[in-house]
């Protein structure tokens, strides 16, 4: 067995609990997962079915955890994983799934299949199975700071340009502030507005925040390439600026992963509780609406729609706060079939926009968006996830449709009453 | 070995021997799942684990709007055999007859012609599924050896019952010894297979409910 074999075979070890086991000895070989995946839905092929997907880790679970298994594996009865089987899957693992969680919805005896997926990616990384786009936004990730390579004086640069232009100050490493932004580097680089609608809305909400120079990058490739060593040490770097700064809230910015990151994750990555608490932009919004704090002017009158992004809404438990957000300044509020925790993903989150070798098949599997957005035909979308957005616009202008994208912090900040 | 020797037999060491499979090979799969344990969850939680989790148990039990109208066919015959399977093992007489007997403990039985439609009904939806399972493109790729053990222990007990229960072919003892070893080989084979899915559903529903109930959303 070559070493990096040994190393994958570990690492599925390592991932195999309770709940794994009750998830394997559960499966029935039902498919119906397979019809709640726009990666089967979209391309018709079999072998993208969700469990099909975890077959490395049920390997393990079988030969190793079970003691008919261990018995049948005395006899070559048991399948062993081998370096074939891990290169075979390597494109079903991180090219056909976006860890979207729609699988887990809809089994029947309850499978969370996305959790097992997103641990069998733990096997295939240390097994070297990983697309290269993601290796290498991980490599960035862990030397620059940036799956994106963006450095402090690249967010120093993007805030100088705020301030010039609304003649407010971004406030950097303000020691006890209420609030910690993290950006992604998407937003940074893309979509600099937030940054600026974020200001405007705290500014009138009168509460202090502050961005890191030491952590402001919210993206933590570690969790979607799955080496949770890689992904605790990024958490790890926002814990230790938010606990210098002492800050009450870190603010996950509108990414999807990240917040499933810090929020859900980052705890159990480092071992220890958190002395502050997270929270998702939307959900920092909607209690500013709450106590009164956030008070909007006007309404847009186009036809808006929200896109759910997987790890906010259904994986991330942010369902309510959006639409109560977009209730205050949209005239015209419509949901896509599926929406809420059932939405479809747009098909390129978990990984998949950072693996070039997926750019055919995301774009494919957005047929389901397009079909979700020709039976509501909105004039525009809202959406809290930089990522969900670029790869919507890719894929709108694939299919010929001409549909903007709108950050809904960014469309709030709009709407601010003086 | 005559019929009746025969008939003893399923009924006397054929039965214990199936259960004593049975149980211990049943109680070995639940805690060697259980003994795994889970780490505890550090994030600060926006639900309950518990109550979510047995929510879920309950809940997965309907299918999601889209789900029920991708998955119609898996659907509908599933839950046909299923509550076949609960009314013919659960709701005829004889057969409370002998759990009474066992445990002691007894409820109304349905009356046998209604009973006897039911196992009709699901022998025909499990033929149904046999055929889904080679038409269905996802079905095949995942069908294996189990799922086909696992199909025929299954709905052998049906058949054999009914032909039993209509005297078809042999006499009464060879018929209803013959159904006693369908039903014994699929105690046998249960703990070994898929069929454990009857217990540890119960454990995934509740994991998938308390996982994501901890964060805030009803799965």
């Amino acid at each position: 067995m070559s070493a990096s074999l040994e190393k994958g075979i570990n690492a599925l070890k390592e991932q195999v609990d309770s709940s794994v086991a009750a998830f394997f000895s559960s499966c029935v070989h039902c498919g119906m997962c397979a019809d709640a995946c726009l990666f089967y839905t979209e391309t018709g092929g079999p072998e993208r079915t969700p469990i099909n997907k975890t077959e490395p880790l049920r390997r393990i679970w079988k030969s190793e955890y079970t003691l008919f298994g261990r018995i049948g594996k005395l006899f070559g009865l048991t399948k062993p994983v081998t370096d074939e089987l891990l290169a075979d899957w390597e494109t079903l693992v991180y090219d056909s799934c976006t860890l979207c969680g729609r699988c887990s919805m809809v089994c029947p005896v309850g499978n969370d299949i996305a959790a097992m997926i997103r641990k069998t990616r733990e096997g295939m990384a240390a097994a070297g199975h990983a697309p290269d786009g993601l290796i290498g936004a991980t490599k960035r990730a862990v030397t620059i700071g940036s799956p994106m390579g963006v450095k402090f004086p690249a967010l120093q640069a993007q805030i100088k340009h705020v301030e010039n232009d609304t003649g407010m100050t971004i406030p950097v490493d303000v020691v006890g502030a209420d609030y910690m932004l993290l950006l992604s580097s998407m937003e940074i680089m893309n979509f600099p507005e937030f940054i600026e609608a974020v200001a405007k809305i705290f500014d009138k909400a009168g509460v202090t925040w502050t961005i890191s120079s030491e952590a402001f990058e919210a993206t933590n490739s570690g969790i979607q390439i799955g080496v949770s060593d890689i992904a605790a040490e990024l958490v790890q770097r926002i814990v230790d600026a938010a606990e210098k700064l002492k800050v009450k809230t870190v603010i996950s910015p509108e990414c999807g992963h990240a917040y499933m990151a810090i929020r859900w994750d980052g705890p159990n990555l480092v071992g220890k509780p958190f002395d502050f608490k997270v929270r998702h932009i939307l959900e920092v919004l909607d209690e500013f609406r709450k106590d009164g704090r956030l008070k909007t002017t006007g309404k847009e009158s186009q036809r808006l729609t929200y896109h759910d992004p997987c790890q906010i809404s259904r994986r991330g438990g942010v369902i309510d706060e959006p639409r109560n957000l977009l209730n205050m300044i949209a005239d015209d509020f419509v949901e896509m079939p599926d929406a809420g925790k059932m939405n479809w993903c747009c098909g390129a989150g978990g990984g998949v926009s950072s693996n070039e070798r997926a750019n055919e098949i995301r774009l494919k599997v957005f047929q389901r968006k397009k079909d979700q957005l020709d039976e509501i035909k909105p004039d525009a979308i809202v959406s809290a996830c930089s990522n969900c957005r670029i790869h919507l616009e890719d894929g709108l202008e694939e299919y010929h449709m001409e549909i903007p994208l709108l950050s809904l912090t960014e469309t709030l900040a709009e709407h601010l009453a003086d | 070995m005559t019929e009746i020797d025969f008939l003893n037999w399923v009924r006397g060491p054929g039965f214990q021997i199936a259960t004593i499979i049975f149980v211990a090979g049943v109680l070995i799969r639940i805690f060697e799942i259980i003994l795994l344990g889970r780490k505890a969850n550090l994030a600060e939680a926006k639900g309950s684990e518990m109550s979510s989790g047995l929510r879920t148990i309950v809940t997965r039990s309907v299918p999601q709007a889209d789900s029920f109208k991708r998955s119609t066919f898996t659907i509908v015959t599933g839950y046909i055999f299923h509550i076949g399977l609960f009314v013919t093992i659960f709701l005829y007489a004889p057969h409370i007859l002998l759990i009474k007997d066992i445990v002691g403990i007894s409820w109304p039985a349905l009356p046998t012609p209604v009973v006897d439609a039911f196992a009709v009904i699901s022998i025909i939806s499990l033929l149904a599924i046999l055929i889904h399972r080679f038409s269905n493109k996802v079905l095949h790729y995942l069908t294996n050896f189990e799922d086909l053990l696992v199909w025929f222990v299954t709905i052998a007990p049906l058949v054999t019952g009914y032909i039993a229960f209509h005297r078809i072919g042999f006499t009464a003892p060879t018929l209803l010894g013959i159904h006693i070893l369908s039903v014994e080989i699929l105690m046998i084979v249960f703990p070994f297979t898929k069929l454990m899915h009857a217990f540890t559903l119960f454990m995934a529903r509740w994991y998938n409910g308390a996982i994501s109930g901890y964060r805030g959303v009803e799965s």
